[in-house]
């Protein structure tokens, strides 16, 4: 397990998706997608697809990861699109301040085995 | 369930001519709408979120009015809205971020009359920059002022290219400006962040800084403002970034003639939060004292910024107000939504608009769960889906007209296109302050 900061934010294929239907396809895929930098990516053995478990302080998800095209991401960063994963992840505490820690957050990361094929015999 | 008019309109096309987008902040109000009966087939200048609005705020086949999940008539569905407030102890009215003016005008009635909470979604936006601004002021300009004069452009935590598409083209980097006759090329655009984003790429000078250290970067940025020696270890190691290159920013920050700072919610969400805002507000106002420096929010919502202005007409205050005593109260932290739901604090709600089922944090999603609500949305969203009474409204700016405030404070007419068979969000409204003031009475 590695700790990352974790930025959830906005995207296009989000908004895209907002209008569509928050139940639909497009925003959906958005808000399940982890990008993280090809670097951390292979230093990890992630292979694109395969699903990471993120821990808080405050709850877990687990998430298939993306890598971030080039240089977009920094290593040590992951990127996220708002949504319920996003949510499930952030504290209630404002900290007097009305808004929540919504963006920049440590969270834990464990690459999660790929599940095997059952023997078809 | 709600029928199209029995006679539709024919479906020769229409087009509606400089119709207002209100997905973003930006409220561009020059698309021409092609439209064919009850649907928008075209949006001719929308980008790529406004044609999505457009296209995909059609009419859908569902109830009007939902009581605990089952069909029930509009005129039901107010008395028991009304029924909820009347009984509450401690109700909370949220969103208002994607209505119009008028309808937000009757929230905030409402509100009083019920002696509850009234939050919008400013406050998990730009709440923390609303705090600021009442410390240290807001140095700003008009969007069509930063279109005309505009030579440096900063983008601090923002992402205009994936959250405001048209902002680089309609506003800030693009356009030819009176005093700017070559567009881009008489502008130098600065992205601050800490990832490299689709706007990074747009910029002339990308300044990656560390996460959670974007504090420290202003404050250097206003040191070096004021000439101040700084150690340049101290500063890289804080923020990530070599003095050097703080140093080369605010030398070109003093040699523009009128430079502008776009901000988002890499500062407002972040460590800091509203300290983040005020030291950005702060800079701005520092550097008048070498040439001309605006700085502006970047607003998310198409009319987040009208609920921030008719909250303070009503109230004299933006958000995050307290009207349990009879006069208005405003303290973010106690009267924000994010905070009342997740201490378990309000026992009813009325959520306009939004969707905090989906973005806010557990907490209080759990407790927003756990008590009556009423929520009015175009749209089906997790927020409708739980609502004790859920009002399926008419889309404003697509089926209603009303006014919106532009993220700039311009208000704009809407021009819809079509009429929806769906009741507005200021009918709703209008008709529980009506059953709430007759409750109260009796």
């Amino acid at each position: 397990m590695e700790t990352f900061i974790l930025i959830p934010g906005r995207t296009s294929n989000q908004g895209v998706g907002i209008s569509e239907g928050k139940f639909k396809s497009t925003y959906q895929a958005e808000i399940h997608r982890l990008l993280m930098a090809p670097d951390d990516m292979r230093r990890l053995g992630v292979a694109a697809g395969q699903t990471v478990r993120l821990r808080s302080e405050h709850g877990q998800v687990d998430v298939a990861v993306e890598p971030a095209k080039g240089d977009e991401l920094p290593t040590g960063l992951l990127f996220i699109a708002y949504g319920d994963l996003s949510s499930r992840l952030m504290g209630g505490d404002t900290h007097g301040s009305g808004m929540p820690t919504s963006k920049g957050f440590d969270v834990m990361l464990e690459v999660l085995p790929v599940p095997t094929n059952p023997d078809p015999n | 369930m709600i029928q199209p008019t029995s006679n539709p309109p024919a479906s020769e096309l229409q087009i509606i001519e400089d119709a207002t987008c209100t997905f973003c902040g930006c409220v561009c109000d020059d698309i021409d709408l092609h439209v064919q009966g009850h649907q928008i087939v075209k949006a001719q200048r929308a980008c790529v979120l406004g044609t999505s609005w457009f296209l995909n705020h059609e009419i859908e086949d569902r109830p009007a009015c939902l009581i605990e999940g089952r069909p029930a008539s509009v005129e039901q569905g107010i008395d028991r809205a009304a029924q909820i407030l009347v009984q509450a102890r401690y109700p909370l009215t949220y969103g208002l971020s994607d209505t119009t003016t008028e309808s937000q005008r009757v929230a905030v009635s409402i509100s009083d009359w019920i002696g509850g909470c009234v939050d919008t979604t400013t406050s998990v936006c730009h709440g923390p920059s609303g705090m600021a601004f009442q410390g240290a002021g807001e140095v700003t300009a008009s969007l069509g002022e930063v279109r005309h004069r505009g030579d440096m452009i900063i983008f601090w935590g923002s992402n205009p290219a994936e959250s405001h598409p048209r902002h680089f083209t309609r506003y800030s980097l693009m356009p030819k400006g009176m005093f700017l006759p070559e567009g881009r090329k008489n502008r130098t655009c600065v992205v601050v962040d800490v990832r490299k984003t689709k706007s990074a790429k747009a910029a002339d000078i990308f300044v990656q800084i560390k996460p959670k250290a974007d504090f420290e970067g202003l404050w250097t940025l206003r040191a070096l403002a004021q000439g101040l020696e700084l150690d340049p270890h101290q500063v890289e190691t804080d923020t990530g970034v070599p003095l050097s290159v703080w140093q080369d920013l605010m030398d070109r920050m003093k040699k523009a003639k009128y430079g502008v700072i776009f901000f988002g919610m890499g500062l407002t969400m972040t460590r800091g939060k509203h300290a983040n805002s005020e030291a950005l507000l702060l800079l701005t106002r520092d550097m008048n004292r070498y040439t001309r420096f605006v700085c502006k929010p970047n607003r998310g919502h198409g009319n987040v910024t009208g609920a921030d202005n008719v909250v303070t007409w009503r109230t004299g205050y933006p958000f995050a107000v307290n009207l349990a005593r009879g006069f208005p109260r405003f303290n973010p932290g106690e009267y924000t939504a994010a905070d009342v739901l997740a201490r378990g604090e309000a026992d009813a709600a009325m959520i306009i608009a939004s969707d905090p089922m989906a973005n806010f944090s557990q907490p209080a999603r759990e407790h927003l769960k756990s008590i009556p609500y009423i929520a009015l949305d175009p749209k089906e969203t997790p927020t409708t889906r739980h609502a004790a009474v859920a009002f399926c409204v008419a889309t404003y700016g697509i089926n209603v007209p009303g006014t919106v405030y532009r993220m700039d404070d311009v208000p704009i007419p809407l021009r819809p296109a079509f009429p929806s068979p769906f009741p507005s969000d200021l009918e709703i409204l209008q008709g529980i302050e009506r059953r709430v003031r007759s409750m109260l009475q009796n």
